[in-house]
């Protein structure tokens, strides 16, 4: 019954997304695919952290960030003249800042004092960030110098973009144990506001380092792992092949692309979903629901809450990374001026919620569906909504302002799923078992 | 060296900015540490409802704009400001009755009730925008400035000028009377008292015959009042954009977790504490160090610690080092 149910609402979205095919066209249905894919790991993530152990999670966008950065960091060329002038300074500098606070860390560990505690790691951390900025910003002036219009930054290592996905799960891990370090062990909100901050400081940065990925002034062109459209067309082979499918050769050759993204992505929602599923019936994963249900109980057993959450804080942080690297190579561009924490964060906290908590395969089924929702909300609401004002006149203000508005319905409808969901099926579409 | 002029800079630009940023925030961690004492839940609604009382407000001002009805010299917006607090209001015991009810029957668990604040959020976020949209309102009249920086030279002679925009005088003058009717309501009143030791130990309060239901409705309303007065000085103060509200959450509620979640009189304190922590880091000293050092001193560069764009660096250092070494803020909270 159970698996019927399961099978039935994916075949559900397989159908919404040919009827997509059909009606519209299959480039925005193999889009919405390709982000339907990538929004399941994100929500696989995130279902690791909240659905295996309780942990909420508001900063999902710089994790995902953080994994877009890793995306130029590695695949984009590197700038050898910025390296040259001013990349030295700039490595000598991080590395005094980081110095400075795992002093302050020591600082903090050894000192018993409260008040000599306290005031004694703030004068290491400012010291160190005078040090800090006194080598730094010279190095930057430099770097931003080399040719702004279309460098200005360090570049990359210029590696094959595919290995930037570990690479972004690693440093969205990297920040989630800075973050779980100090908020994991105190009140569940207290991990939730603070993750919330780390967000918007990572996007924070990498808008305004331009040394790192150009700001607001983005990273485009980043290497693909799948041909271009351009050569394709004009690959002879290529089109002999379309035509005798019978399809025009450059509707074709995007369609191609999109499929071997496609390919690449399932891939890897397909190892993070067996390496999850794994997890969560792994004598570790029967720990993690324990710890969740009463960690009271867990800890009189014996084990280490805060330092479980912490593994699949960092864990599950990282998935969202991996995701966010993905969304970088599928746009080859980086634009740190589009994370909006709706979109990054919350929509994600819908996916998982509508899917079923707790449940893999409701967080895989949660992330197609609600992007599918999230993608068609704003044409099907523009349908509505010329029906609804159909007895206004035309140049009423009235109905301008509502056919103006109709873009803001996608919040709207997610608040209300969001709550419907919370309130009529709080386990979700997929209960957890 | 010319300790005046860099007296006069540093009120300019540090001091009473950042006082008229206080107040707002303290405002707003006001309503945030209510619902936490009573509701015993983080809102993270709580950014989009100052957006969306704001918005009554703007919308009311309007309407008395064109009816032609000012205030002189002061903001028409204070004459819409009961407009934007009913409706408001209304608006938040709506979704209370209809969702968060439910759930505090149900004793669910204040995670559960976070998450639900977030259903809130997108929708009343939506509505803003389906509303106003998601620019940028200006709805400030009235008189700029009290006093504006010709003149303050002419009056003074100094080389260096002082402006005090209408705006935060209002905002400071506001905040200063809405907190005092507040801490006369929860001391004085019998309503008010019954809030508190709901807050202090929900079981006794039950014991000795307090309505819950009561005590959470006046909470409400509290906070749809503190929410509207809060975004609509800060849209007078700065302009109405309905994003810049969602992103006003963390520094409200870095200053509520500053000063002890749950506790009034933190939440002021944390509140000013985060503004003055921001505007001091944020601002770039130059000025202010050449009148106050001697010549040979005299800094070559623009003496900012951090560029304005990591203001939120700010509100989000504070908040962990409080985690770090007082997790239950400076004036007692509840961490747990």
């Amino acid at each position: 019954m159970e698996n019927l149910k399961i099978s039935l609402l994916f075949s559900l979205v397989a159908f919404l997304i040919l009827i997509t095919g059909f009606v519209q066209s299959w480039n925005t249905a193999l889009l919405i695919l390709n982000m339907g894919l990538i929004s399941a790991i994100m929500s696989l993530g995130v279902n690791l952290q909240w659905g295996f152990a309780g942990l909420f999670n508001v900063g999902i966008m710089g994790f995902v960030a953080l994994g877009g950065l890793a995306a130029v960091l590695v695949s984009a060329p590197p700038v050898y003249e910025a390296w040259s002038v001013g990349g030295a300074r700039i490595i000598i500098a991080l590395f005094f800042g980081v110095l400075a606070v795992i002093t302050a860390g020591i600082w903090i560990k050894k000192i018993v004092d409260k008040r000599f505690k306290f005031w004694g790691a703030m004068i290491i951390a400012l010291a160190g960030f005078f040090v800090y900025r006194a080598i730094f910003d010279v190095g930057v002036v430099a770097v931003e110098a080399v040719n702004p219009a279309s460098t200005g930054y360090l570049g990359g290592l210029g590696l094959p973009v595919l290995m930037a996905w570990p690479i972004g799960g690693l440093l969205a891990a990297g920040a989630a144990w800075i973050i779980g370090k100090t908020a994991l062990g105190l009140r569940s909100d207290y991990l939730a506001i603070a993750t919330l901050g780390i967000a918007e400081i990572i996007i924070a940065i990498i808008k305004n380092e331009d040394w790192l990925a150009r700001g607001v002034k983005n990273v485009i062109g980043l290497p693909r792992p799948a041909p271009y459209e351009i050569d394709l067309q004009q690959n002879e082979k290529f089109v002999s092949t379309a035509n005798s499918i019978g399809i025009d050769p450059v509707t074709a050759s995007t369609l191609y692309v999109k499929l071997i993204y496609a390919g690449l992505f399932s891939i890897v929602l397909i190892v993070v979903f067996i390496l999850a599923q794994r997890a969560l019936h792994s004598p570790w994963g029967r720990m993690m629901r324990a710890i969740r249900d009463n960690e009271v109980a867990a800890e009189a057993m014996g084990k280490n809450v805060t330092g479980r959450h912490l593994q699949i804080f960092i864990l599950g942080s990282a998935v969202c990374g991996i995701a966010g690297a993905m969304m970088t190579t599928l746009d080859s561009q980086l634009t740190p001026g589009t994370y909006q924490p709706l979109r990054y964060t919350f929509l994600i906290w819908v996916m998982v919620i509508v899917g079923g908590s707790g449940n893999n395969l409701g967080a895989v089924l949660g992330g197609f569906i609600i992007w599918f929702l999230w993608v068609q909300v704003e044409p099907i609401g523009q349908f509505l909504m010329i029906i609804l004002t159909s007895g206004l006149a035309d140049d009423s203000t009235l109905k301008t302002h509502l056919m103006d508005s109709v873009a803001h319905m996608r919040l709207l409808t997610m608040g209300l799923l969001l709550l419907l969901v919370l309130r009529f099926s709080p386990r979700g579409l997929v209960p957890e078992k | 060296m010319d300790f005046l002029n860099a007296l006069i800079v540093f009120s300019n630009f540090v001091f009473i900015p950042a006082l008229a940023y206080g107040s707002q925030l303290a405002l707003g961690a006001l309503g945030v540490t209510f619902i936490y004492g009573i509701l015993r839940f983080s809102n993270f609604a709580h950014g989009d409802t100052m957006a969306f009382g704001a918005m009554i407000t703007v919308l009311a001002t309007w309407w008395l704009q064109s009816i032609g009805v000012t205030l002189g010299p002061v903001p028409t917006a204070l004459l819409a400001l009961p407009f934007g607090i009913i409706v408001c209001s209304f608006f938040i015991l709506a979704t209370d009755r209809a969702v968060y009810r439910f759930y505090r029957n149900q004793k669910a668990k204040p995670v559960i009730l976070v998450i639900v604040s977030m259903g809130i959020m997108f929708i009343m976020n939506g509505l803003v925008r389906f509303i106003i949209g998601p620019n940028d309102q200006r709805f400030a009249d009235g008189e700029r400035f009290i006093i504006s920086v010709r003149e303050f030279k002419q009056l003074t002679g100094l080389r260096e000028g002082l402006a005090f925009k209408t705006t935060q005088g209002i905002t400071i003058i506001t905040a200063i009377l809405v907190v005092i009717i507040l801490f006369w309501f929860l001391n004085k009143t019998r309503t008010g008292k019954s809030m508190r030791a709901y807050s202090d130990n929900e079981d006794l309060a039950l014991l000795s015959g307090i309505n819950p239901e009561k005590v959470v409705t006046v909470t409400w309303l509290i906070v749809a009042a503190l929410a509207t007065v809060a975004g609509t000085l800060y849209g007078l103060d700065k302009s109405f954009k309905p994003f810049v509200y969602f992103q006003l959450l963390l520094p409200i509620f870095a200053s509520a977790i500053v000063g002890g979640l749950g506790n009034p009189i933190g939440a002021i304190a944390g509140g000013f504490i985060v503004a003055f922590s921001e505007v001091t880091i944020t601002y770039a000293w130059k000025k202010v160090l050449k009148y106050s050092l001697p010549e040979s001193l005299e800094p070559s560069g623009l003496m900012q610690l951090l560029s304005t764009d990591y203001k939120f660096a700010v509100s989000f250092v504070i908040l962990i080092v409080v985690l770090l070494f007082r997790p239950t803020g400076l004036f007692k909270g509840k961490a747990f």
